[in-house]
């Protein structure tokens, strides 16, 4: 083992994957609905750090509860969505974002090349679909006929 | 022939793609911290074991000192331990501690039974400014240097060999002999 978070998380994970996801994490409740609706909104755009691919809403460990406080803090204080995450960047990274900025010159081909594959992708079939077409324009023989005779 | 060439060459792409993409994916270790080159966070925090003394990162304004994030919880920070004595005992840079999210009466055990390899160690019971350094996990190891910015950040156990490579290349002649 490389690295080590806290045994208790360990039990914490236990106890999720016991219970299928049927426990909510984070009961956190906060004074204001539009200020628990933006929380919840960016507690699930949040990477858990240390477990990569759960966001720090759903993740037992104590690193995401450090983060939700964080969030949470940082609504009552006063802060707008755009801040806040501008804050998490700061000392973790675009990392830390499940959706990284496009204009990033980092994050910049996380969002172009899907779409130039999916293009590529569409080219190729367009072209085979045409080359078939075209086969069957030109030939009207019977199936069989192909067959080299037995 | 002529028919290949294409779904060949991106085969080929994709497979270069792939490789690069396994080859540079950051692990749980190597993800670069975003601090390096910025100006390390200020905290003043309790000091491990002494009821009335703070400390405060503006002690080390000036001078290179390393940041060590650790726990007694933590199974790699033990690992680290023994090395991160003989470092210590180089004195070429102040090691602070950061006791992170601990029990101050283990921490002090730990250091009773295992020697104290750090200058001070500061106690962060609520992990605020692990969070601001963007620690992920511990043991954690930052270099902060004169001016103050972040140089380095080891994310896992030091070694002697670390320590050589990436820490002391870096303090080059600042510290102490």
């Amino acid at each position: 083992m490389m690295r080590s978070w806290k045994p208790a998380a360990h039990g914490a994970w236990l106890a999720l994957l016991l219970a299928a996801g049927a426990l909510a994490v984070d009961t956190t409740v906060l004074p204001d609905p539009k200020l628990q609706e933006r929380y919840e909104a960016l507690t699930h755009e949040l990477r858990c750090m240390q477990c990569m691919n759960n966001n720090i809403a759903d993740s037992p460990v104590g690193l995401a509860s450090d983060l939700r406080r964080d969030v949470q803090e940082q609504l009552l204080a006063g802060k707008s969505d755009d801040e806040i995450r501008a804050s998490m960047v700061r000392r973790y990274g675009n990392v830390i974002l499940f959706t990284p900025p496009v204009k990033d010159p980092s994050s910049f081909w996380v969002w172009l090349l899907p779409a130039l594959a999916a293009l590529g992708g569409l080219l190729i079939g367009v072209r085979v679909v045409r080359q078939r077409a075209r086969l069957v324009a030109q030939d009207d023989s019977p199936v069989d006929a192909e067959e080299p005779r037995r | 022939m002529n028919r290949f060439i294409l779904p060949v060459a991106v085969f080929l792409g994709l497979a270069a793609l792939l490789y690069i993409g396994v080859r540079h994916s950051p692990g749980k270790n190597d993800m670069p911290s975003a601090l390096i080159g910025k100006p390390a966070p200020a905290f003043e925090l309790p000091v491990l074991g002494e009821t009335t003394r703070k400390f405060s990162t503006h002690e080390f304004a000036g001078k290179p000192w390393v940041l060590n994030v650790w726990g007694t919880w933590c199974v790699a920070c033990r690992e680290e331990h023994e090395d991160l004595m003989k470092i210590a005992a180089q004195k070429r840079v102040p090691i602070v501690g950061l006791s992170y999210k601990d029990d101050d009466a283990a921490a002090t055990d730990w250091l009773n039974q295992l020697g104290n390899p750090y200058t001070v160690v500061a106690v962060d019971k609520e992990g605020r400014t692990a969070i601001n350094f963007g620690v992920y996990g511990a043991p954690e190891t930052f270099l902060i240097d004169a001016a103050g910015l972040v140089q380095y950040r080891l994310a896992g156990p030091m070694t002697p060999e670390i320590w050589q490579r990436e820490f002391l290349s870096r303090i080059g002649g600042g510290g102490p002999r």
